[in-house]
């Protein structure tokens, strides 16, 4: 095969030819492609505050469905240098009454964690989020006081989210508004 | 004139391999004194990581004949180590890995230059590493991994046709140990598998399920993770960031931890434990460690020498119930996203003229690319920068600008490369433009 012995000699001649510098990183190819394909559903945008940096990014839901009709939720996303090997690290910014989002934003979603696979893309996530406004689940919960409610009560549920997307306390936590005035 | 050369008895082994042949040796093997020479005073080579495989290799690389060796790594030496990584004494507890491993071998094995880097590897850049003729790694960390092995083939460059030009290319020998089990690999960046090509032989991180840490934990590790995924941020004891080398950092954990463990009568917790899922603790065993080195070194001096076939390309050893191993070829992945992108050229003759629509409209209709909605993006001075991207509105709006400017104006230069991401394709591809023409055009 080669030789690398003589060809370092070579080597060791011709040194410091033009150098261009390519730091293209596997993460960065593949965020690229994600990015350029997303495909959001109609209450789905993004916004990149630097358009250089794709791998910063927040993704607004305003689900047009369901018990959040109406809310308007602020996802912010970090894609670390080994996406796709781990998934981006997703965080609500928005405060909300979720069974399956505590009160820090974080969101228990298996694809963001446990169940994450490089075949996955940011799309998959979104839709991921979506649908855990559609159908939040208390077999599952990170916010448990709402996800006893919803589990015992849905009409004090569905009445907690609307009076909380409003902006108001729900037992002692107080939840910002979060209607989508558009 | 007779000339009296001093025998040096010193690398008499080596000469019996290197100044000889052998019904053994590589086909095109020439036998002379320059190999020697070429080892003792040419060749240079950077052992990353001086812990349980890199003590192991610098020693064995001394007395070896190199001796132009570099050493990175960024750790401190600690209590724990000095079982196996011997070249560090309870004096040197609280010192750099790469100095004191450097000044001790420098010391012992006279004539050896051993240069010490106490930092990071991704504090270096392309120069640094482009000097070295083989790099073995005795690295604990994937990601650390991942990184050397995207920048190795970064350092390969490509004729016109899209072929890596072999003289650019520096071999990678990769060991790894994990208790009695470890692996040595042969890695020609862009020729042969890669880091992330076999990305997958690694177990996958383990990982709990968020509403398991925070509501229904079962395991101890369910406890130490409530803390450090949830409870730290909340509770922000020392208002920094989780430092599982911080002993005071370890205590709140394993105290908070202990109290979550008492409260859903869970058993098993011990501060052992919670370094170990903090740190991700593996147990080291200094036999398999020499083990791995010497395979690591004599690869290295089968590279340097050509005097014999080197491993292709991957070892496997494993002493738990007696002695077994073999080796395999893994194959390249031809998907894989940091060795396969094959660089393809676009001839450019008027980067002053030619607008990135242009080049986008020359993308979408020529035959070779047939591309739909190409999004551009290159890397300026080290930074990230998006060219074009339409389907994202936020991005569109902020680039839209670009396409009515020159390539020059866009500060493309010549052999700059472009990650184009395009349905048509299921990775992004790269393009690198090639300006045949700098002259400015008169009219």
């Amino acid at each position: 095969m080669i030789k690398l012995f003589s060809l370092k000699q070579q080597k060791k001649d011709g040194e410091s030819g033009g150098q261009q510098k390519s730091t293209r990183s596997a993460a960065q190819l593949r965020i690229t492609k994600d990015i350029n394909e997303l495909n959001l559903p109609r209450t789905c945008t993004t916004t990149f505050p630097d358009p250089n940096d794709l791998l910063n990014f927040k993704m607004i839901i305003c689900p047009d469905e369901g018990y959040y009709r109406s809310g308007r939720f602020i996802f912010n996303f970090k894609v670390g240098p080994n996406y796709p090997h781990e998934p981006p690290k997703v965080k609500c910014e928005t405060k909300v009454y979720h069974p399956n989002i505590d009160l820090e934003g974080n969101v228990c979603l298996n694809i963001l964690r446990e169940d994450w696979k490089p075949v996955l893309t940011i799309n998959s996530i979104v839709y991921g989020l979506q649908y855990l406004f559609l159908e939040p689940n208390a077999e599952d919960p990170l916010n448990k006081e709402a996800a006893d409610v919803l589990q015992n009560n849905r009409r004090l549920f569905e009445h907690n989210v609307s009076k909380a997307m409003r902006g108001a306390y729900i037992g002692n936590v107080y939840f910002d508004r979060c209607l989508n005035t558009n | 004139m007779v000339e009296i050369v001093p025998l040096n008895k010193k690398w008499n082994y080596l000469r019996k391999i290197l100044e000889r042949s052998g019904p053994f040796q590589q086909e095109t093997f020439e036998p002379s004194g320059e190999i020697l020479e070429f080892l003792n005073n040419t060749c240079k080579i950077l052992v990353i990581g001086a812990g349980g495989l890199g003590c192991e290799l610098l020693k064995n690389f001394a007395m070896m004949g190199f001796k132009n060796i570099d050493v990175i790594d960024m750790d401190i030496i600690e209590l724990s180590n000095l079982n196996r990584q011997f070249l560090f004494r309870r004096k040197d507890i609280g010192k750099s890995k790469a100095e004191t491993a450097a000044e001790f071998i420098n010391k012992r094995i006279a004539g050896c230059k051993v240069t010490p880097h106490f930092c990071k590897i991704q504090d270096y850049d392309e120069s640094f590493y482009r000097q070295f003729h083989v790099i073995v790694s005795g690295l604990d960390s994937i990601v650390a991994r991942r990184w050397i092995n995207g920048m190795l083939i970064s350092l390969v460059k490509y004729d016109d046709d899209g072929n890596p030009d072999v003289s650019t290319i520096v071999p990678m020998i990769d060991g790894g140990t994990e208790g009695f089990k470890g692996n040595a690999r042969v890695i020609l960046p862009t020729l042969s598998p890669c880091i992330d090509c076999t990305l997958d032989l690694y177990p996958p991180q383990v990982s709990y399920p968020l509403c398991t840490i925070a509501n229904t934990p079962r395991l101890p590790e369910h406890c130490i993770e409530y803390v450090k995924v949830i409870l730290w941020d909340k509770e922000n004891p020392f208002n920094c960031a989780l430092d599982g080398d911080d002993p005071e950092h370890l205590s709140f954990v394993f105290e908070k931890a202990q109290e979550r463990a008492n409260k859903f009568n869970i058993t098993g917790l011990t501060y052992r434990l919670v370094q170990g899922v903090l740190k991700n603790i593996i147990p080291a065993v200094s036999s398999t460690n020499a083990v791995i080195a010497a395979i690591c070194a004599s690869e290295v001096f089968k590279i340097a020498t050509s005097c014999y076939e080197y491993l292709n390309n991957y070892m496997v050893f494993n002493d738990i119930d007696g002695i077994y191993t073999y080796k395999y070829e893994a194959e390249k992945n031809p998907e894989c996203l940091a060795c396969s992108s094959k660089v393809r050229t676009i001839a450019i003759k008027n980067p002053s003229s030619m607008t990135l629509q242009d080049l986008i409209d020359y993308l979408c209709n020529n035959p070779e690319y047939q591309l739909k909605n190409p999004g551009l993006t290159t890397t300026l001075n080290g930074k990230n920068k998006t060219l074009y991207m339409s389907t994202v509105k936020s991005i569109e709006e902020q680039t839209r600008c670009n396409l009515t400017q020159s390539l020059h104006e866009l500060n493309l230069s010549d052999g700059q490369e472009l990650v184009i991401a395009d349905v048509t394709n299921p990775n992004s591809i790269i393009v690198k433009l090639k300006f045949t023409d700098n002259e400015v055009e008169m009219y």
